[in-house]
């Protein structure tokens, strides 16, 4: 797609666990960015599997920043650029796991947004705060076990819906909002590609499982991902302009499979009994429905 | 071990996480069957630790790197790629 395709701009050697979603997002989005670019990260998996000190994984120029200031530094590094004269040419990427931007970066990426900073905001969403053991976030969906929303007796796990963050983003009128999943990509590429070219702030929410804190096997997390958008529980679009009335749908099954089906793949749903499965799948269709996807097939 | 630290932590070994090999993690190996492959080169996309290098033939797998994490197997459509036990 670009002269930088076989260019490996995050490095083997990170502390990812084996079969990490996240490892596989970066590496694609920096192939699209390119060697050009100045990143960002805040505290999360992100930042601990590959910023162990002495070392890094990033060949690229990186600002380490905490938890809440992914997007504010990133505006910062832009605004120098531009001052300097620099800006031409450089793209600049702003990394933030689930919980730090969902939850604790919210307010800071809220305000990159808002003044029209030049950035592209990256989410890798896993669905909870792994690094630190597995808790709750706002990302995380209905019925999930966490260690802080535990399934048992009295608890069928997290009891919140998932906060709809892409949506929230293109709310604030911003040119470029997307959904992307690492199974899908070609379509993740794509995206990337246009949320750098377009002037102004862009922001991308990537689905990237997680195989320790989803509890399903290493080799799954490809797999997974492309369930959750077959069974339409992750749906891939993307908004020009803030305008989520009339948005995109950039992958569409042809028939909707069972959410069944990529529940019972992951222990973290392992606890969900067959009225709490059908509750899942009406809120799926309802969601679906509105997107325009096909009826479940 | 000690680590001199630089003013303000900057690193500028770009790069350098590499001198960790991570291919010790490794518990199930993965083994390429170059007569079946059809350099579709999905297992090199999905990998999540750019352990897989394009080659003439097909692919190769940087066993220094590689976490045995097995997703290359799986996706492979041809099934190509097994994965084995380790031996240490």
């Amino acid at each position: 797609m670009t002269e930088n395709e076989d260019l490996e701009l995050f490095s083997p050697g990170h502390r990812a666990c084996a079969g990490c979603g996240e490892g596989t997002a970066v590496r694609q989005i920096l192939k699209i960015a390119g060697p050009n670019t100045v990143a960002t990260i805040c505290t999360g998996c992100l930042e601990v599997v590959s910023t162990g000190y002495p070392e890094t994984a990033w060949e690229i120029p990186l600002i380490h920043a905490a938890f809440e200031n992914s997007a504010s530094v990133a505006s910062g590094v832009e605004v120098a650029l531009k001052e300097l004269g620099k800006k031409e040419g450089v793209n600049v990427l702003a990394f933030g796991g689930d919980g730090g931007t969902f939850d604790i970066g919210f307010q800071a990426l809220s305000g990159m947004m808002e003044r029209g900073h030049d950035v592209t905001y990256v989410c890798l969403d896993n669905e909870a705060y792994m690094n630190t053991g597995i808790q709750r976030c706002s990302s995380t969906p209905y019925g999930a076990s966490t260690t802080t929303s535990p399934s048992g007796k009295y608890s069928i796990g997290e009891s919140r819906q998932k906060k709809p963050i892409a949506a929230i983003c293109a709310a604030h009128g911003i040119p470029y909002t997307a959904t992307a999943s690492i199974s899908h990509i070609n379509d993740l590429k794509k995206k990337v590609k246009k949320a750098i070219e377009v002037d102004g702030p862009a922001f991308l929410h990537v689905f990237a499982p997680c195989p320790t804190g989803w509890r399903h096997g290493s080799d799954d997390t490809i797999e997974i991902a492309r369930l959750a958008v077959e069974t339409g529980v992750f749906v891939l679009w993307e908004a020009i302009d803030g305008d989520i009335c009339d948005l995109n749908v950039t992958v569409k099954p042809k028939k909707r499979k069972p959410v069944e089906e990529y529940l019972k793949r992951q222990r973290r749903f392992g606890h969900l009994k067959e009225d709490e499965i059908a509750k899942i799948q009406a809120e799926v269709d309802k969601k679906c429905d509105k997107y325009g996807l096909p009826e479940r097939g | 071990m000690s680590v001199k630290i630089t003013i303000g932590a900057i690193n500028k070994k770009h790069g350098s996480s590499k001198e960790y090999k991570t291919g010790g993690w490794r518990t199930m190996c993965p083994e390429v069957d170059l007569e079946k492959c059809i350099s579709c080169y999905k297992c090199y996309d999905y990998c999540p630790d750019a352990a897989i290098k394009k080659t003439e033939d097909g692919i190769e797998i940087d066993l220094d790197y590689c976490k045995g994490c097995g997703i290359c197997g799986n996706e492979c459509p041809v099934k190509a790629i097994i994965m084995v036990k380790e031996e240490k």
